[in-house]
């Protein structure tokens, strides 16, 4: 052991992890990660604002459009909450994990924290909570965008039914967000994110109902986990259920354990790769 | 609960590499080889960071110096030999909260402030420095609350470093910390980095400056294509390496004074032949019986410029 102390001079944020036998604080090192991993986001325009603005925008927008309609025994107008909620989970999970870890690896950063006694687990989960939180933010803005707009009611039990389907997506597409920020450089990971974003979001009908779309691609969708995760969700909110719950969530177990399985061996590879 | 000495030695050490192996080493690789490929960036590496020390691996880039210190760090696996930090796998947590390191990054996230980088890197460890006095030991004080992305890039080097300290580690490892910094702005953190040390921080600095290495290391390896070529204090290496420099006009060709004894390289200018030595008495000695007449005889101290030079092979002669 060394002899070298610390000097806690004037500080207040090291006076409390300082004991007699210094240990870390694991609730602090875990919370304080998740908080500035949002506070990060936050601050990125490129990011907050895609997230954040774009599916209000857009439900704004396409909501007045459709709003008369009624679908899957639902109105358009309560689809579209949903439909643009769910479009906000993936787009939180898949860009917050996909461009965040290849930039982050492009910069040497990630190999800074991983030189640091930080918890790899830390990392990973900060950006859980981080994803969580903002598409929490984009569930909560809606809802209350479609009761003042167009007079969407839930019922309580409906909503937090959803709300915890829409929570649930956030694995299977952070982990495909994680399998693209490691596969993918820095420079090319938001491109190819957004080339899997916008077709996935509007083949599975989350911008727009399906059933105003040719029936082709409403067969196409049934092999897409962004469909299974938005009929999932419809379905906890009420609507009438095409296919059956079961179905959905193990498309979204599957979806997340081939991401993992892929995000490990990309990991693997590009460690091999990065100092070579 | 009887703790069995040398407990933390890796049962699989053999006899040799154990010989090697040094009880008290911060940082160690011993027959440390490392391939990427059909590359070898490291060739039967040897190396001992010691207690209080400050070691510079020197060496021309490709030589394999961020290699040797990624290993060191657990960043790569050697590909065949012995890596140990505080006498344990770099990459067991315990190890990891004793050192701090400056790594050749390009940025770190921008849209965080200096005070809250530094908050967060204070939580992954069981003493940190206080996060005021991190930033005070960097020269942080007017930009603590700026966003890393609106720092100057001797200010986001700073907080490089300030990250590195922040653990208030027994071990700093700098990979290469001033490349890109102007000449002043190099000389202003190697009066950081020797005032915040002072002999109680062991540092493992790794540069392609001479400079650097002369300026702050007390002991220099030299790595040149993977292998060390010359290990010692500077002073050592100056010696080791070229030595000296003997200066003459003589009737002796080069040829025949490469052959002289101690002469390392020649080489001729006019009517003066330059002789790098690393024994200038005995090559002076032998000068003068091979040529008595040879006039404007002049010895000077190789500067660890030609030292490295003549070591890596890089002369011209």
């Amino acid at each position: 052991m060394t002899t070298s102390t610390p000097t806690p001079t004037g500080v207040t944020d090291a006076a409390s992890s300082i004991t007699q036998a210094p240990r870390r604080n694991m609730l602090r090192l875990y919370v304080t990660e998740a908080r500035f991993e949002f506070l990060k986001l936050l601050r990125l325009p490129g990011y907050s604002v895609s997230v954040l603005a774009f599916p209000v925008m857009f439900y704004v927008l396409f909501g007045a459009l459709f709003g008369g309609y009624a679908v899957q025994g639902i109105s358009a107008a309560k689809y579209m909450v949903v439909g643009y909620s769910a479009a906000g989970v993936l787009a939180a999970s898949l860009f917050g994990f996909g461009v965040g870890v290849a930039s982050e690896r492009g910069q040497g950063w990630l190999r800074l924290k991983r030189v640091s006694p930080m918890p790899p687990l830390a990392y990973f989960f900060a950006k859980v909570v981080m994803a969580l939180l903002f598409s929490t933010i984009v569930v909560v803005v809606l809802t209350a965008l479609g009761a003042w707009l167009q007079g969407v009611r839930f019922e309580v039990g409906a909503w937090l039914r959803m709300y915890g389907a829409l929570m649930l997506g956030v694995f299977p597409f952070a982990s495909l967000g994680l399998a693209f920020g490691y596969l993918f450089g820095p420079n090319s990971a938001p491109m190819v994110l957004n080339l899997v974003y916008t077709p996935a979001a509007f083949a599975s009908g989350l911008w727009i109902p399906l059933t105003v779309m040719p029936p082709v691609l409403q067969r196409v969708a049934e092999f897409l986990p962004t469909y299974h995760f938005a009929q999932f969700a419809l379905s906890q909110a009420g609507a009438e259920p095409v296919g059956s719950g079961l179905t959905h969530v193990l498309v979204l177990a599957v979806t997340t354990a081939v991401c993992l399985a892929l995000a490990v061996w990309a990991y693997f590879r590009d460690e091999g790769k990065t100092y070579g | 609960m009887s703790v069995a000495e040398g407990s933390a030695a890796p049962a699989a050490l053999g006899p040799r590499a154990q010989a090697a192996g040094s009880a008290n080493a911060i940082a160690e690789l011993v027959e440390a080889t490392k391939r990427y490929g059909a590359v070898t960036a490291l060739d039967r590496v040897s190396l001992r960071a010691m207690p209080g020390e400050v070691l510079a691996v020197l060496g021309p880039n490709g030589a394999g110096k961020t290699t040797a210190v990624s290993l060191m760090l657990g960043l790569a696996r050697p590909t065949s030999g012995q890596v140990r930090l505080f006498g344990a796998d770099p990459r067991s947590a315990g190890s990891r909260m004793r050192i701090g390191a400056m790594l050749q990054v390009s940025g770190v996230p921008a849209t965080l402030t200096v005070r809250e980088h530094l908050t967060a890197f204070a939580t992954y460890y069981p003493a940190p420095l206080g996060v005021d006095e991190a930033i005070a030991i960097a020269g942080l004080e007017g930009v603590a609350n700026r966003l890393y992305g609106k720092l100057s890039g001797g200010q986001q080097q700073r907080l490089h470093f300030a990250l590195a300290m922040i653990g208030n580690p027994d071990a700093l490892f700098l990979d290469e910390p001033t490349t890109g910094l102007d000449a002043a702005s190099r000389r202003a953190f190697w009066n950081h980095v020797r005032e915040y040390l002072g002999g109680k921080r062991s540092v493992i600095l790794t540069t392609h400056y001479l400079e650097e290495a002369d300026a702050l290391a007390d002991k220099v390896a030299v790595l040149d294509h993977g292998k060390v070529v010359a290990y010692g204090t500077p002073t050592e290496v100056k010696a080791r390496a070229a030595g000296r420099k003997v200066s003459a006009v003589t009737r002796l060709s080069a040829t025949e004074a490469a052959a002289l004894a101690g002469v390392r390289s020649v080489e001729r200018s006019g009517a003066v032949l330059t002789l790098l030595s690393s024994d200038a008495d005995a090559t002076v000695r032998a000068l003068l019986k091979a040529d008595p007449e040879a006039s404007g005889l002049e010895v000077t101290g190789a500067g660890l410029e030609e030292a490295f030079l003549s070591l890596t092979g890089r002369t011209e002669a």
